[in-house]
């Protein structure tokens, strides 16, 4: 099957372009390196289906860093055999940066396969005072030139078009500075630029870059950030997720628990004990009662709003300015600043946020991001379900949760920073323009997420509360929580019975904490625990990207300092808070 | 007059004229668009020798201070 490479700088839109030509659904964003794997889908040409690989970004083929190595081998490992094949490249340009991105253009040519180049984001062009003259630039190339807008879907019937026709370019090896000196030449000829006054985002790229303003700016986002996504998911949970169990779903379960005859291992297991006669969505403890409404009316409605909230960030192009802002920071804890990107994505959900860290330079980097997220990063499940069972009790105590592992989180980075041999790597990173999200890009991006969490997270969940139920009546969990009682209730604080909640916390985090409110701990107990749960051993899905990703020997070491974090965290906590 | 470029003010322009640190440090720069013979304008620095932002033609790029200390800048005056 002949293969069409979509190949260009990072940040140019390679995802969204992708995305059009196959009808995948890829998630982007504006920063650079969104686009961590290689992803593969199928176009039709005519009749013949054609595959279509979305290569990760680049801004040569001699690279420059260990991710683009990756990238640069398989761009020739591809180009070799693309001469039999009849392979073509698409090279991807951002039309408002042309000079940078030819660079990349001419090396592909180099290469001998046949290239098309799709000038992308040709809208923005018109506004920035841009002028280019696609006869002269496609000329002087000898390649054809489409100007495409992949967001809305302009100049791709041209693109496709183009697949047919396009040949092999001959041109000979030029060296690198003979390639900047014809780049020279060509935009003389082929790019007029206007004069433009500052516009509205570069005095907001300034402001929120410049320390003196952009500190500040970036403590409002994340404040601002936390409220909405608080006011969004308990607006969603008391206007819709509430109602609709309370008015729809509690009297089928009812009636469920009559047929089952009220009582017995199957109701208990699927509708879940009833309490004084009623369901209890939170203490029954049902597959049909307590996963669902777990998963539907405690936790969706705050993945829906964080998801919304963090793609409004990552499309405006704001994450790379906040990069700059940690970058201090960051070196702290032996990362640089664009480690805060993964970082974030991780307070979704710790397995993008793992896999993001390929965009760090070193194997120390990545070991030390992702062992600070695996122990200080709550997911949002997670932090769903301590703000619902802490949010009764004020303010306080939430942010006495989110301090706690702040702190840890900051704590363990200075320490592993030490600790790690090697050394952290200066940044340096290209700042894209602001742009403003496309509605229908973010929505859809937050409907992919939300749905990938719906299906991946629901079966564990329902999972989770079934191995819940089977060993309370295999009486197992009293033989363990009598072995486990010194540390739990000795060094923590807390019941032996919360062992149960520690386990299943293995399994699915949001699950776990459910599991405590039977247990009627006190708030100080709840904070404590909800501290546990998220340092504690990550749930299973993070264990086994965190395999992936770094390996056995990685996830060993990490595995022991989530331990010996979790438990003196655990431990001091319990006691600072008994002065209280 | 040459000076480094984390030695520059905000909003002052030059062009460049070296840059040192090997052949590595030269290439990565220039695929983003900083190379020798373009002017560069300094937008910000970050405080304790933090990452310097410079615009360069429509890019913008931040760089680490001791990396920004090996672009050399002709200003004017």
């Amino acid at each position: 099957m002949r293969k069409v490479l979509l190949v260009g700088n990072p940040n140019v839109g390679k995802s969204a372009v992708f995305s059009r030509l196959t009808g995948l659904e890829v998630i982007t964003s504006n920063y650079p390196g969104t686009t961590v794997e290689f992803r593969k889908g199928y176009m039709l040409l005519g009749e013949e289906k054609v595959e279509v690989i979305d290569v990760p970004g680049t801004y040569t083929l001699e690279p420059t860093c260990k991710a683009e190595e990756v990238t640069c081998e398989i761009i020739k490992e591809a180009t070799k055999a693309a001469v039999k094949t009849g392979d073509i490249i698409i090279n991807v340009v951002d039309a408002t940066n042309l000079e940078r991105n030819l660079y990349l253009t001419l090396e592909l040519m180099e290469l001998k396969i046949p290239v098309i180049v799709a000038l992308n984001m040709w809208d923005d062009t018109k506004h920035r005072g841009i002028h280019i003259d696609l006869k002269q630039l496609s000329d002087w190339l000898d390649v054809p030139v489409v100007p495409t807008v992949a967001v809305t879907g302009e100049g791709f019937a041209r693109l496709i078009g183009q697949v047919y026709k396009v040949r092999p370019p001959k041109i000979r090896k030029h060296t690198r500075d003979e390639r900047w000196e014809d780049i020279g030449r060509i935009i003389a000829l082929a790019q007029r630029l206007e004069h433009r006054h500052h516009t509205f985002w570069e005095k907001l790229h300034d402001m929120t870059i410049k320390p003196e303003t952009g500190l500040p700016f970036a403590l409002v986002i994340a404040l601002a950030s936390f409220f909405l996504i608080r006011a969004l998911g308990e607006g969603i949970i008391n206007y819709i997720s509430i109602p609709i169990f309370d008015n729809i779903w509690t009297p089928v379960l009812l009636k469920l628990s009559g047929w089952l005859g009220g009582g017995g291992l199957l109701h208990d297991v699927l509708v879940g004990r009833l309490i004084a006669g009623r369901i209890d969505y939170i203490q029954s403890f049902g597959v049909l009662s307590t996963a669902l409404y777990v998963e539907f009316a405690m936790v969706l409605p705050y993945i829906i709003s964080f998801y919304l909230i963090l793609g409004l960030l990552e499309d405006s192009g704001y994450l790379p300015r906040l990069a700059v802002l940690m970058d201090n920071l960051m070196h702290h804890l032996g990362l640089h600043g664009f480690a805060i990107v993964p970082t974030l994505l991780s307070f979704g959900c710790n397995v993008p946020g793992i896999l993001a860290t390929r965009v760090l330079e070193s194997k120390r980097e990545r070991f030390i991001a992702s062992t600070l997220i695996s122990i200080g990063i709550p997911c949002a499940a997670l932090q769903a379900m301590i703000i619902g069972l802490l949010g009764h009790h004020g303010l306080l105590p939430v942010m006495v949760v989110y301090g706690t592992l702040g702190l840890t989180w900051l704590v363990l980075g200075l320490i592993m920073n030490r600790l790690t041999p090697g050394f952290s790597p200066e940044l340096l990173l290209e700042i894209p323009p602001y742009r403003w999200p496309p509605p229908k890009v973010l929505f859809r991006k937050t409907w992919w997420r939300v749905r990938e969490f719906i299906t991946e997270a629901l079966p564990l969940i329902m999972l989770g509360v079934l191995v819940v139920n089977l060993l309370y009546y295999l009486n197992i969990f009293d033989a363990i929580a009598g072995v486990t009682a010194p540390v739990v209730s000795g060094l923590l604080g807390l019941p032996k019975g919360a062992i149960v909640a520690i386990i299943i916390g293995f399994l699915r985090k949001d699950v776990a904490v459910g599991m405590l409110l039977p247990l009627a701990l006190s708030v100080k107990q709840l904070i404590v625990a909800s501290v546990v749960l998220a340092t504690f051993f990550p749930c299973i899905a993070t264990f086994i990207i965190f395999i992936k990703e770094l390996g056995w020997g990685d996830m060993l070491k990490a595995t022991a300092i989530m331990l010996v974090t979790s438990l003196t965290v655990g431990g001091l906590l319990n006691f600072v808070l008994s002065f209280f | 007059m040459l000076i480094p470029l984390n030695k520059t003010r905000n909003g002052e322009s030059g062009i460049v004229k070296d840059v040192g640190g090997g052949d590595g440090l030269k290439r990565r720069l220039a695929a983003l668009g900083l190379r020798v013979g373009l002017k560069v304008t300094k937008v910000s620095g970050m405080y304790f020798l933090g990452p310097i932002t410079v615009r360069v033609g429509h890019t913008q790029i931040a760089l680490g201070h001791s990396m920004a200390g090996k672009v050399m800048l002709e200003v004017e005056g």
